[in-house]
């Protein structure tokens, strides 16, 4: 197969960036689109020029290091599917394919394709734990948790922390990748002793990063390569009203 | 010269953790916010220390080299985490799971430390449930569990298929109130490149910031490294693509002996390879051994579609050769003998290097949802990578490189033999013997971090309340960062011609070929004589573009391959002089008659620890002889 890639190159985050040119031949349909990347930097290296920065590790679609949008889309054309998993086999042979980093202030660009997703980190800090110490669990079956609300817990709970929601919104808002985390946790025994601390706290964190608000577009959910339902933001929503109408104590 | 002391408390088997933890120094809440703990690496084990060790109120500093800590390979993680609750009434205890893991580990690991990891299994399920990790629970909202290869109960905790990442969260939750609170400092962005000992004692590290290239000191009063294994010495694994060894090598080349180098896990369920630029394989749980049936044609070279293949044609050969466990054979079982039947003739696929894993019976037995409900995003993930759907057609699997047994050498503190520096988790070789049973490591890595180092390092620092705050300048510290950025300033003037990705893909070859799933003395001689020419073409063609001050990340690729050639020569060395097959370390030399590992206890049941004799020399091998007093040693036998 055959392609014409248009990649954004920026030396690092106060430089001044652009869209660079770069054909590629001879790339197997079996080849992830990462491995395509692969192939085209050491072509690059081997020519003498600098490859393109791009981060990546597991590739295996669980870590949620690799982040590429790619035609106008987080993570690229197939749903639920990180860039790691996406295959070149998905593309038509002579395609011109768009890479560029996640577009959002909360996330500055660092180099090329790379970003700096630290806001995701400190909103964590603000409250995405529970508040046990090591040796004072309760033995596991003493807490029974109805099979539908553990797997409900589950489905929030397997966010990546990719970005793929913030690249996708237009208002750059974190809110599917904050209720996600403050949902699984106000769902079950042992998350929900802190819940409006919890919700205050980390909407306070989120907005404080400076990302956006939700205006209801869903484009969160339908880039989220994990398939995070838009129905936590609404109980993240309940929550956050919760706690202020009937305060953080108590 | 170092001195191998085990440190193996006297008494009975499960008591010697309780009395050796009553004997154990303690550090006053006061003088723990005056000593400084520096942990390397954020997965399951060192998010797991940080956190205990934050909550003693222990300044804490934890690096990474990934953007953050929640990213760390623990999170790929699938099949489950064990731990001896009996919940399913099947007669489990933890003298069990200690057996278990002992007879895995093919009679090579030490009684006490396997049972204690065993003895804290429990712990560390009911600390996950209360951090809120979302297990898999029965319709009565208890926990349920499953069944993992090379066992006979169902001891195995999950979450779907991604137990790793869930666990992973809980560990990074927990770290994260801690950085809330202060008592851990997070440098994520960090490569370590070298251990500061000062008058005999670890007392810091030599790290790279990734993103500047700044060559960086941090001190502390003891150092604990969580770095996981070396597996991707083997280019193409089951790891992330950033894995590496370096910093354990380089504590290794400060005198921490180095245990077993050659017990290294050939995981049996990989995607195989399916082009020449692949540069990772993915794994399939071992949990699906619970219900798909591993098979290959009865014929030589049967070019039909599995579907095609009528029953009585197929050979289900881990049931035919294994009857007492069937398909959940452990994995240096299954993989020498998917890798027998492939050498043979009998392999599927395009290049006849893979069998099947079938769930046609099962889904038959069970239903498709049953099935999803289990495995469903393994299912798609391996859609997702080969374009098959395997609810329709078997699924085509191959061994690849994974976990390695070996690693730092550590006493019952887990301390190595550098006063002061630590190692836990994948990192250390104590708990898995020559070969490491499924939904273990999980285990004793959140057993090591939560439960037993907060203990034994407190001993350690007992001595250290009177120190005060260590400085980063100095002879050792100097010298260190000296050497870091002198290593550095080589590799960026040889300006060659070939990339670090193209070196590592040979030297994984190297590897593969000749310190793989079967070994003998020939080809590990050889295998050491291409180490060397590959090694000596690296220093003289390795090109890395860019700046040594910049995020770059080819330069990363090469300090860290750059270890892996030594790493991948003390393997062979250590792989020679086993003159015995046991575990995973499988001899062509020595075998049965029926081609099972022959392990030899009178000349080897003892752990190989090498010594470093700087660059120059050969390593120095002592061995710390195995006793077995609370197990019977016995041929292992899964017939």
């Amino acid at each position: 197969m055959e392609f014409t890639l248009k990649i954004w190159r920026q030396q690092n985050a106060g430089a001044k960036g652009g869209f660079k040119t770069y054909p590629l031949k001879d790339v197997s349909p079996e080849m992830s689109f990462l491995e395509m990347l692969d192939y085209l930097n050491k072509q690059l290296i081997e020519g003498g020029d600098e490859p393109v920065t791009f981060e990546h590790d597991c590739r295996e679609g669980i870590c949620g290091t690799c982040g590429l949008y790619i035609n106008g889309r987080p993570h690229g054309p197939m749903r639920d599917t990180t860039t790691c998993e996406l295959h070149m086999r998905e593309f038509a042979d002579g395609d011109t394919i768009f890479i560029e980093p996640w577009r959002a202030s909360a996330f500055p660009v660092i180099k090329d394709l790379a970003v700096d997703r630290s806001s995701f980190e400190r909103i964590m800090h603000a409250g995405g734990f529970i508040s046990t110490n090591t040796g004072c669990a309760p033995e596991s079956n003493s807490n029974p948790i109805g099979k539908h609300v553990a797997d409900l817990a589950f489905d929030a709970a397997a966010c990546i922390g990719c970005g793929a929601c913030v690249a996708a919104c237009k208002n750059s808002s974190a809110m599917l990748f904050a209720s996600a985390k403050i949902a699984q946790y106000a769902m079950t025994p042992q998350g929900k002793v802190e819940r409006k601390e919890r919700v205050d706290q980390m909407v306070r964190q989120m907005d404080a990063e400076g990302f956006g608000a939700c205006s209801n577009t869903y484009s969160c959910e339908f880039d989220c390569p994990k398939g995070i339902s838009v129905d936590f933001i609404a109980t993240m929503n309940k929550e956050f009203l919760y706690s202020k109408l009937f305060g953080q104590k108590g | 010269m170092i001195k191998l002391d085990s440190k193996i408390p006297d008494g009975p088997l499960a008591e010697k953790w309780t009395r050796y933890k009553a004997g154990l120094r303690l550090v006053n809440a006061a003088n723990r916010k005056k000593i400084e703990i520096i942990v390397v690496g954020s997965g399951l084990a060192g998010s797991s220390a940080a956190s205990a060790l934050g909550e003693l109120g222990y300044k804490v500093k934890v690096f990474c080299f990934q953007d953050s800590p929640r990213r760390a390979h623990s999170v790929a993680a699938q099949g489950g985490i064990n731990a001896a609750k009996n919940y399913k009434n099947d007669n489990d205890s933890i003298h069990r799971l200690f057996h278990d893991m002992i007879k895995g580990g093919d009679y090579r690991a030490r009684e006490a430390n396997v049972y204690r990891a065993a003895e804290v299994s429990n712990d560390v399920i009911d600390h996950f449930t209360a951090l809120g990790v979302p297990f898999a629970r029965d319709y009565g909202g208890s926990l349920d569990t499953r069944s993992f290869g090379g066992v006979q109960v169902s001891r195995t905790f999950y979450a779907k298929g991604q137990t790793g990442q869930q666990c992973l969260l809980g560990t990074y939750s927990s770290m994260n109130r801690q950085i809330a609170k202060g008592t851990v400092e997070m440098f994520p962005r960090r490569d370590m490149l070298d251990l500061v000992v000062v008058d005999g004692k670890a007392r810091g590290i030599i790290t790279r910031n990734l993103l500047t290239g700044g060559i960086e000191r941090h001190s502390a009063h003891a150092v604990v490294l969580a770095t996981g294994g070396y597996g991707t010495v083997f280019y193409l694994s089951t790891l992330g693509l950033g894995s590496n060894a370096s910093a354990a090598w380089s504590a290794y080349k400060k005198g921490a002996a180095f245990a077993n180098p050659s017990f290294i896990q050939i995981h049996p369920t990989s995607i195989p390879v399916l082009n020449d630029y692949q540069c990772k394989l993915t794994l399939m749980s071992e949990s699906l051994r619970n219900d798909g049936r591993v098979w290959v044609p009865k014929e030589k070279g049967d070019k039909r579609q599995a579907t095609e293949i009528p029953e009585e044609e197929r050979d289900y050969y881990l049931e035919r050769r294994y009857p007492a466990f069937g398909n959940l054979v452990p994995r240096d079982v299954a993989s020498r003998a998917a890798k027998e039947r492939c050498d043979a003739g009998y392999g599927v696929g395009d290049t006849g290097l893979s069998v099947y894993l079938d769930f046609k019976d099962a889904i038959k037995a069970q239903g498709e949802q049953a099935i999803r409900d289990k495995y469903g995003n393994l299912f798609e993930m391996y859609e997702k990578i080969t374009g098959i759907n395997p609810y329709k057609q078997p699924m085509r699997i191959y061994p690849a490189g994974h976990y390695t047994m070996g690693g730092l050498w550590v006493d019952y503190d887990l301390m190595t033999t550098i006063p002061g520096l630590f190692a836990i988790g994948e990192s250390n070789f104590s708990d898995h013997g020559a070969n490491r049973l499924g939904a273990s490591s999980l285990m004793q890595c959140c057993g090591d971090g939560y439960f037993i180092l907060p203990n034994t390092i407190s001993d350690y620092l007992a001595d250290e309340i009177r120190t005060g705050k260590i400085p980063v300048e100095g002879k050792a510290f100097d010298e260190a960062a000296e050497a870091a950025a002198e290593k550095v300033r080589r590799i960026m003037a040889v300006k060659g011609k070939q990339t670090a990705s193209a070196f590592h893909k040979r030297l994984g070859k190297i590897m593969w070929d000749h310190c793989g799933m079967r070994r003998d003395a020939e080809g590990l001689e050889k295998g050491l004589g291409l180490l060397d020419e590959l090694e000596k073409e690296f220093w003289n063609d390795i090109c890395v573009p860019g700046s040594e001050n910049d995020y770059n990340q080819e330069l990363e690729k090469a300090l860290r391959i750059a270890d892996f050639f030594e790493i991948g020569r003390l393997m062979c060395e250590d792989a020679l002089q086993r003159e015995e097959s046991c575990g995973a370390h499988f001899r062509e030399e020595h075998q049965t008659e029926t081609g099972e590992a022959k392990r030899n206890d009178a000349e080897y049941a003892y752990v190989g620890a090498w010594e470093y004799q700087g660059a120059e020399n050969k390593p120095k091998l002592h061995k710390e002889a195995l006793k077995f007093e609370f197990v019977e040693v016995k041929e292992r036998s899964y017939k």
